[in-house]
């Protein structure tokens, strides 16, 4: 029955199966590669060091210290550190 | 400097070793000095699709045990004299490799050989990660098929930070897609992702598209790399390959469907 087949085709346009696999392949490829570019292992221990050395001279309260590892374009990495200071408040 | 190229996947059974096999012999044919190397250890199967099973006495993990020369484990082409071939070892010792001792050999093999071409194990695993880990180059074969295209996705994220040149933040690995299996009809009926899709997703440079040909399977009964068979559309394709890889810009082939004369397409067949 070719000759029905090519006008039953020709008339529903329906969502082929290769086009259904590229869909799902477009979100599978991009979730992944989003959890494979998390952050580096060492990244907390990396934070205590650096709160740690930090609060040897200022006090920086947990919520005013960020940090944060960025993928930039190419190979380009940039470790974002974010202190807020409020008044010169020395510990020592 | 010998140029290092694995042939990987992650998938298996996508054609890998037929890859090799052919990107090996044809890059010989062309008058360049070549070795092909199994990192399949525990699998060995490049010497059968090369033919060269029946003369292989020494190999890979001989040679890393002190238990053999480099010369004596490498088998010379029979049909092509700057070909070698240096085969997989049948231990089931998995640990056998490391980046120390691998680096040694592939060091030796980098004065006397102008490629060196890596057939990768499947997986994920230490053997597929001891074939990528010194490669300049990376031919990513990969079948239009759902599973495949996932499984070369990851190993391009492996190429990108597993690798010495990632190590050592070195350029980066030269990667390649080799789409194989492919079938012109099938994507023309909606069944099969296209090329297109395939470069749109993993967006790395295509060199090369294998059609599916049953002249693939004739040249592995024989121990002929497919590259041999001219008249077939793989061996055609194959050869395509191999100018792209040496720098030039050939169009691609067997994209399209064959066409139909009317009295099939209104009957069948």
């Amino acid at each position: 029955m070719a000759l029905l087949d090519y006008f039953l085709r020709k008339k529903g346009k329906q969502v082929t199966t290769a086009s259904k696999a590229k869909e799902r392949l477009q979100i599978i490829v991009a979730h992944e590669r989003n959890s494979r570019n998390k952050q580096p292992d060492y990244l907390p221990e990396l934070t205590e060091d650096i709160l740690k050395v930090l609060r040897k001279y200022i006090e920086v309260s947990d919520e005013s210290f960020s940090i944060n590892l960025d993928k930039k374009e190419g190979d380009l990495n940039v470790l974002e550190l974010n202190i807020e200071l409020h008044d010169e408040r020395k510990v020592s | 400097m010998a140029r290092i190229i694995v042939v990987t996947s992650g998938k298996g059974g996508v054609g890998k070793t037929t890859s090799s096999a052919a990107i090996g012999l044809g890059l010989a044919l062309k008058g360049h000095k070549v070795v092909l190397i199994d990192f399949d250890i525990g699998l060995r199967n490049l010497d059968l699709i090369m033919g060269c099973e029946r003369r292989v006495v020494y190999d890979f993990v001989n040679v890393i045990n002190g238990e053999a020369t480099l010369n004596q484990a490498l088998i010379k082409d029979k049909r092509v004299s700057s070909l070698s071939i240096l085969p997989a070892s049948q231990t089931r010792d998995k640990d056998a490799l490391n980046k120390e001792n691998v680096g040694k050999v592939l060091e030796e093999l980098g004065k006397d050989y102008d490629f060196i071409v890596c057939d990768s194990p499947a997986g994920i695993e230490a053997g597929a990660m001891m074939a990528l880990y010194y490669a300049d180059e990376a031919v990513v074969t990969t079948n239009p098929e759902v599973s495949s295209v996932r499984d070369s996705d990851r190993i391009l994220g492996m190429l990108a930070s597993r690798s010495r040149r990632a190590e050592l933040g070195l350029e980066p690995i030269k990667e390649h897609l080799l789409l194989t299996r492919y079938s012109p009809k099938r994507v023309e009926e909606g069944e099969m992702l296209s090329v297109e899709d395939v470069e749109d997703i993993l967006s790395i440079p295509l060199l090369g598209v294998i059609p599916e040909s049953q002249a693939v399977l004739k040249a592995s009964n024989a121990g002929e790399p497919v590259i041999l068979d001219t008249e077939s559309d793989a061996g055609q394709a194959y050869q395509d390959v191999i100018e792209r890889l040496l720098g030039e810009t050939v169009d691609f082939r067997f994209l399209q469907a064959e066409k139909k004369g009317i009295f099939s397409r209104l009957f069948g067949g």
